[in-house]
């Protein structure tokens, strides 16, 4: 029997000829759950995956123009209510299981957007601090690296423990780059993480890793807030 | 519930934070010199939050064994695997990393209160007559009493002398229920009937509570945090949630009451397990039979009308209900309408608007509203329909208690679904004839085939109201 890992509601697969015959995908979430997630659609920022009518969103342009270090970042779902209340639940109460929920969209995501163009992608988590890890007993985002099909290296490290939530935009933008870097990568990297919300993160990751001679550096993040 | 921020480790504090509790560590908001020095002087003890015997684990917070409330991560700090509770994981992670502490210091003593009752109005015959073996339970440290009393028979006061009489002996008192409505509502009361007492009223959402009262009101979830703290438990609406959540409920009374100590249970629907130990004569218990207001409870009537559920299912309304409503003996009083599924209100919302409209129930569309567990605007339109600027409401089970209306007529559609069980009758039953200016109302079943709940549910009131008449 299955349930719905998120309210526990019993998922019943209907069996047909199609759901016979084919390997289906086991699902985490019941249907009405599955329904309230916003998958982005229709035309979008190449580079940031926000929805956008144009190719490159005004944020991402002002990025080009200061020197930008990431290639482009892929994002799957809207962040909406749901998903902000599903990550809380995953990411600050420590319900692991959680990350199943995006087990199918994000390899289908690394595999359509990344794996066949970039045969050598190596996968970076974005790091946890010490204090963080003392919390909450793992890293969201190397929980999201292991479930793709690639080598993943941490060779980033946090140098403060700081809530990223609870910062403005401003305050994001202009600090000091929080991360250290361990060894040099000198394949292109592919950084895996939850929400996509100005980027700095992501860049503050490629900028580090760009300095030590990484070729080029990817984003695929489970949400575009 | 997180505790002020103890600055100063003045023993007494400490004891009364602590005490009575298994805490996680971020639970404890001590200096972490203090903590380390309660541990070294063994005033906390650690204890495993989750024992895992022979592949089958249990959550020693929550009390939940079942397999598919339990999970795994790879834990980062000690680089191996631990299985986490899920069921509880709202009030923090219960792991196999990180132990619960319980405090092993000196005892709290709680002052006697000679004279704590502030409350100046009188019982009826028939909640005196409760009240009194309630309070007798309590100084004669019986394990549990049950009262039954029908829906609005005013059981708050009812509990004021056992309380009183708890509180004169320096006792420690928690009042639970799995309702957080239950909770809030009472809070306010008790805090006006005990004015010299400290209360603290505990639910989700009231966080920042130190839960170091001598009275505590807590929702089941609040309660799971206490351990051996009281000396007397008053369970309200004990039968008010599905059986698994009842078990958590129960497990979480029963760490949280002292080994000697006295639970009071309340309902107007008991469960069969307690009403056989009632039989059997292992449960002291006590009926209250009789509304507040001295009348007997309203009867509902079963009325059968064929293909019920198929003709809803085609957003048709059952002719039965037509009729019903043009020949209704009040037509004042507001209606409650019942429907078993959360898809049905929107479902059948038209077809009822416009039923209303032509039977002249309603004179506008805006007179009809419908609410559910996730509708937002629950709040509001129920205080809408309290102040009667709506006429009718149609609603899931989610009003099938704690709610009160002066004077509404109930309905409810496919009585014989499945979500309708004996208890959440005789509770939408008990909506109806609430006040003492209209103490009857009608109470209409509309089914397509008789069903167990429903004639259970039947006479259990016709049973109460036989009880009521002897008084």
């Amino acid at each position: 029997m299955n349930y719905c890992v998120y309210c526990y509601e019993r998922i019943e697969n209907s069996l047909t000829w199609s759901t016979w015959l084919t390997v289906e995908k086991s699902q985490a979430l019941c249907a009405s759950c599955a329904g309230k997630l916003e998958m982005i659609s229709g035309k979008r920022c190449k580079v940031c995956s926000r929805a956008w009518s144009s190719s490159i969103c005004l944020d991402c342009q002002q990025w080009r123009e200061l020197g930008d270090n990431i290639e482009r970042n892929y994002s799957i779902f809207h962040y909406n209510d749901t998903i902000r209340e599903i990550i809380t639940q995953w990411k600050f109460r420590g319900d692991y299981l959680l990350r199943e929920i995006f087990r199918n969209e994000l390899k289908s995501a690394f595999e359509n957007q990344f794996a066949n163009n970039n045969a050598s992608l190596t996968i970076v988590p974005i790091p946890l601090s010490e204090s963080r890890m003392q919390e909450r007993g793992f890293n969201q985002s190397l929980a999201l690296a292991e479930m793709l099909d690639a080598p993943v290296k941490q060779v980033l490290r946090r140098k403060s423990g700081e809530k990223q939530a609870k910062k403005n935009r401003k305050a994001r933008l202009k600090r000091d780059n929080p991360f250290s870097i361990t060894e040099p990568l000198k394949q292109a990297a592919l950084i895996v993480d939850d929400i996509y919300t100005t980027g700095t993160t992501v860049r503050q990751a490629a900028q580090l890793l760009r300095l030590h001679g990484c070729p080029a550096v990817y984003s695929l993040t489970i949400a575009r807030s | 519930m997180h505790m002020d921020k103890l600055t100063s480790c003045s023993p007494r504090l400490l004891a009364e934070s602590l005490s009575g509790k298994r805490l996680l560590e971020e639970e404890i908001l001590l200096p972490e010199k203090c903590f380390q020095v309660l541990l070294s002087t063994k005033q906390l003890i650690s204890i495993p939050a989750i024992e895992n015997q022979k592949g089958s684990a249990k959550c020693i917070r929550c009390g939940n064994t079942s397999a598919h409330y339990f999970s795994e991560y790879p834990c980062g700090i000690c680089q191996r695997k631990h299985l986490y509770c899920r069921r509880c994981i709202q009030m923090g992670r219960i792991s196999e990393c990180k132990p619960l502490y319980i405090w092993n210091g000196a005892e709290v003593h709680w002052p006697n209160h000679p004279n704590p009752l502030t409350w100046e109005g009188k019982l009826t015959p028939a909640q005196s007559n409760a009240a009194a073996q309630l309070e007798q339970a309590v100084n004669e440290k019986l394990p549990a009493c049950l009262c039954w009393a029908v829906c609005g028979a005013g059981k708050s006061e009812m509990l004021f002398p056992a309380i009183t009489a708890a509180l004169k002996q320096g006792k420690r008192i928690a009042l639970a229920s799995p309702r957080v409505d239950v909770i809030r509502e009472l809070f306010p009361r008790l805090e006006q009937a005990f004015q010299d007492v400290t209360i603290e009223a505990l639910y989700g959402g009231s966080e920042h509570q130190a839960g170091k009262s001598q009275l505590i009101l807590a929702t089941t979830h609040q309660l799971m945090r206490y351990y051996q703290a009281f000396d007397v438990l008053i369970i309200d609406e004990v039968d008010a949630f599905p059986f698994y959540l009842d078990k958590s409920l129960m497990y979480a009374a029963k760490q949280a009451a002292k080994k000697q100590s006295t639970t009071l249970y309340l309902t107007a629907t008991p469960r069969k397990n307690f009403r056989l130990q009632m039989k059997l004569g292992k449960l002291p218990h006590v009926f209250v039979p009789l509304r507040y207001h001295g009348h007997l409870l309203p009867v509902p009537k079963l009325k059968l009308s064929f293909h019920l559920s198929s003709q809803l299912a085609n957003k048709k309304l059952p002719a039965a209900f037509r009729k019903w409503l043009m020949n209704r003996q009040n037509h004042q009083r507001q209606l409650l309408i019942f429907v078993p599924k959360i898809s049905m209100i929107e479902e059948l919302k038209e077809a009822i608007t416009l039923l209303l409209l032509q039977t002249g129930a309603i004179s506008t569309t805006e007179e009809l509203q419908a609410v559910y567990a996730a509708d937002k605007d629950r709040e509001a339109k129920i205080i809408q329909f309290r102040n009667r600027e709506l006429h009718a409401l149609i609603t899931t089970t989610i009003l099938e208690r704690g709610v009160t209306f002066p004077s509404v007529d109930v309905v409810v559609l496919d009585a014989g679904h499945e979500v309708f069980n004996e208890a959440a009758l005789v509770q939408i039953a008990g909506r109806a004839g609430r006040s003492a200016d209209d103490p009857s109302g009608e109470v209409i079943f509309f089914h397509d085939g008789k069903t167990d709940p429903m004639e259970k549910a039947r006479q259990m009131i016709l049973d109460m109201n036989e009880r009521g008449r002897k008084l």
